[in-house]
């Protein structure tokens, strides 16, 4: 029981992962592969935010009366990663648009189709 | 989209007090949470919205593409040339003591004008990237 | 233990919400799935601690991600188009079974990662602390992730900022310019060359 209480969190960050990384590789849709590739990204974030998590911690601004702070340095690099992250996705979506003016389709069969490379 | 008379105006009373808002996590973000990645972001949500209930012309006519692409560069330069001042002041490349008389105002003033930079990079990389995609679509 | 009540129900409604963007074939309904899927982790980051992350995930997720989203959906189907996917034709169970092992394996190895919320794992007790301690006397700024971000690591935010940067040139590369041919054209070839 100890050890599910313990690692619960690891857990579903893991299920939400493997729901992106499922939707990468299964889906043809280029749109749905960024969406899933975006989930993938925030359970990752998600996943480095737990490790710095302390219990009964506060958040890390400095207060007085207050002793137990949750470690900042994720937070950091995580607050940047989201930034980042946004700008790649907007990346990706730009190729999506010049894919779709390329090849008049955003489905990767049929993109695959066109190029006879399957 | 062009007649939706609610929806112009609640976005011209909301669009003010989102940009207010932005300044506040700007310059409040080293005693609360923000700062300028989360600022910038929310500015170009600002003229995001206005950009979608106006449309584009009459947000280019604000603030045109070219004054975008300025900005998003200056920030940038904000940045390293706060470093630079450090150097030419004595210090290492991003020190902040050397900025002011004492080590906590000049961390102060660093830390202030390096997030600045930050927020306009952020903010009018995202308006680039929404006028990119928002142009691709009329042409 | 209010906390871990809290976090489970949003971790739950997280998980439930990535399934139903799997399922779903209708491509705005992902979309919108997708701001709602950024806004709930980003109740779980506060959950966790995370003002400042959560604030970010809250305005980037569930603002500028989805109504850039929204725009590609635009610019790629036409205006009363169904906005659905395609069954992908290899949809077998190859992928599930690559997911399933990757994510049992992974499961198998957080049995060695400290527990969560353990103040005295290793990621605590280093660089941490020291932060905690000596942020407020070193840079009189209680705001700790704005210190460390701001300033004990300057360098790697200018780095950040830099990529941000490029990013906004390389989409201007990309769909910055005007279109010179049709897409519906044969020449649609030449368009690659010239961007």
């Amino acid at each position: 029981m100890q050890f599910i209480i313990d690692h619960y969190n690891y857990w579903l960050v893991i299920i939400l992962m493997m729901a992106g990384f499922y939707t990468v590789i299964s889906r043809s849709n280029l749109i749905k592969k960024i969406a899933g590739l975006s989930i993938f990204q925030v359970s990752v974030f998600m996943l480095y935010i737990s490790i710095g998590h302390v219990k009964d911690g506060a958040a890390p601004i400095i207060e007085s009366d207050v002793t137990v702070y949750s470690n900042p340095l994720p937070h950091v690099l995580i607050l940047t990663a989201i930034v980042v992250g946004v700008a790649t996705t907007a990346l990706g979506l730009a190729l999506v648009v010049r894919i779709k003016e390329a090849y008049g389709t955003i489905e990767e069969d049929d993109i695959h189709k066109q190029d006879q490379s399957l | 989209m062009m007649h939706n008379l609610i929806l112009k105006v609640i976005s011209k009373f909301l669009i003010p007090l989102i940009m207010l808002f932005a300044l506040y996590v700007q310059f409040h973000g080293d005693f609360g949470p923000g700062g300028g990645f989360q600022a910038g972001v929310i500015f170009s949500a600002a003229f995001i919205l206005y950009t979608i209930v106006f449309g584009l012309d009459a947000a280019k006519k604000i603030i045109p593409p070219g004054v975008l692409k300025v900005l998003a560069s200056l920030g940038v330069l904000i940045y390293a040339g706060t470093g630079i001042a450090g150097l030419i002041l004595g210090g290492n490349y991003l020190e902040y003591g050397v900025l002011a008389s004492n080590q906590i105002a000049g961390q102060h003033i660093g830390i202030l004008v390096i997030e600045l930079g930050v927020g306009i990079t952020v903010a009018s990389v995202m308006m680039i990237i929404f006028f990119a995609f928002a142009e691709r679509g009329r042409s | 233990m209010i906390d871990s009540i809290i976090d489970i129900t949003l971790m739950t409604f997280l998980v439930i919400t990535a399934l139903a963007i799997i399922r779903l074939h209708s491509l705005l309904a992902v979309v919108m799935l997708f701001g709602i899927f950024s806004l709930l982790s980003a109740g779980v980051f506060v959950v966790l601690d995370a003002v400042d992350v959560a604030f970010t995930e809250a305005a980037v997720g569930a603002g500028i991600s989805t109504v850039l989203m929204l725009t590609t959906l635009a610019l790629t189907y036409k205006h009363k188009e169904e906005k659905t996917e395609k069954t992908p034709i290899h949809a077998g169970l190859l992928p599930l079974i690559v997911v399933l092992i990757t994510g049992s394996l992974l499961i198998y190895g957080t049995s060695d990662i400290p527990a969560f919320g353990d103040p005295k794992a290793p990621s605590q007790t280093h660089v941490g602390p020291y932060y905690l301690e000596k942020s407020m006397p070193e840079t009189g700024v209680p705001n700790v992730v704005t210190a460390v971000l701001a300033s004990y690591r300057g360098f790697d935010t200018l780095g950040e900022v830099t990529v941000i940067f490029t990013a906004g040139v390389a989409v201007m590369l990309l769909i910055g310019r005007r279109r010179k041919t049709k897409p519906e054209n044969s020449e649609s070839g030449d368009d690659n060359h010239d961007a």
